[in-house]
């Protein structure tokens, strides 16, 4: 591909897979078809390990036939969940070789700057406000188009 | 029998009445417009998941607030629960509540808390009632034939 093909111009293309992290079912369903409204495809995890499974981190994944797990384009987490919290799976994305280039948003319903900071600082692409609007998705969409890693490109963040 | 026009101008009455009063908010709308052909049943069914979730929900607040020593660290996770939930959906009513009724376990007020739970269970039938309602109305509309309006 030459340097000046545009990201996301190949309609045929796969469409972005979002990880949606949530331990309440009202909130993955909801986010869940923000995203697929938004031409994403879904997975949903109820919790930080499920999640780490999925993205091939799981305890297991040197054993596991599908270790290098699912290609995942964008996480998003609930900040409060019980176990792992958003910001512990954060971190463990963060630290793993295999996917810490995985952009990781934060969804939090409360606004405390210290936790926003917090997640920040370790590496959230993105910390918003629940409940989630189509806006924000839409936002998010577009975003994605210039961080999809290509093969021999740099990944270009924000 | 009402014709399908009478029946689509209830449903908008009705949902804009819902508002007006505070039981649903800008939350609900978004909902709805995520609702389509290929989604038909969209509402209802995230709706039915908030029922569901918030009868255990108040089920263990129930419990929890009964106990001989309340631990109160988990009746403010179930209702940081209920408060997401409810807001997720858009019952504005009963996410208010739930703000007052973490104040009071922080305070470990047992009795402030005894008497958000009455609150809070009273504003969830009351909202619970109101989306049965709307719901009827719209399997009202679509048995007539018509489709549901589209509300801005």
């Amino acid at each position: 591909m030459d340097s000046s093909t545009k990201v996301g111009m190949k309609e045929e293309e796969e469409r972005p897979h979002v990880l949606v992290v949530d331990d309440s079912l009202v909130d993955r369903k909801i986010m869940e078809r923000l995203f697929t409204n938004s031409a994403c495809k879904v997975t949903t995890a109820e919790n930080g390990q499920k999640a780490l499974e999925l993205l091939g981190q799981g305890e297991d994944k040197h054993n596991n036939i599908n270790h290098q797990g699912l290609k995942i384009n964008l996480v998003v987490t609930d900040y409060c969940m019980p176990g792992m919290t958003g910001y512990d799976l954060l971190k463990k994305v963060k630290e793993s070789c295999d996917i810490k280039e995985i952009p990781v948003i934060i969804v939090s319903s409360e606004n405390v700057p210290t936790r926003i900071e917090k997640c920040l600082k370790e590496g959230a692409q993105e910390f918003i406000l629940k409940p989630l609007k189509q806006s924000d998705v839409k936002k998010l969409r577009c975003q994605m188009q210039f961080t999809q890693p290509m093969k021999g490109r740099l990944c270009m963040g924000r | 029998m009402a014709s399908v026009p009478q029946l689509q101008r209830q449903f908008i009455e009705y949902t804009t009445s819902l508002h007006n009063e505070g039981y649903l908010d800008d939350q609900f709308s978004q909902l709805q417009k995520l609702q389509d052909e290929s989604n038909p049943d969209f509402v209802v069914e995230v709706v039915s998941l908030y029922f569901e979730d918030s009868e255990k929900l108040l089920n263990n607040l129930a419990t929890a607030l009964q106990q001989k020593s309340v631990d109160y660290k988990q009746v403010d996770s179930h209702v940081h629960q209920f408060k997401g939930s409810s807001s997720s959906i858009g019952a504005q009513r009963v996410a208010s509540v739930c703000v007052h009724f973490r104040n009071f376990c922080e305070e470990k007020n047992l009795e402030g808390c005894l008497r958000c739970l009455q609150q809070v269970k009273q504003e969830y039938i009351l909202v619970r009632n109101k989306l049965e309602a709307l719901f009827g109305l719209e399997q009202q509309i679509l048995q007539a034939g018509g489709s549901i309006p589209m509300m801005e």
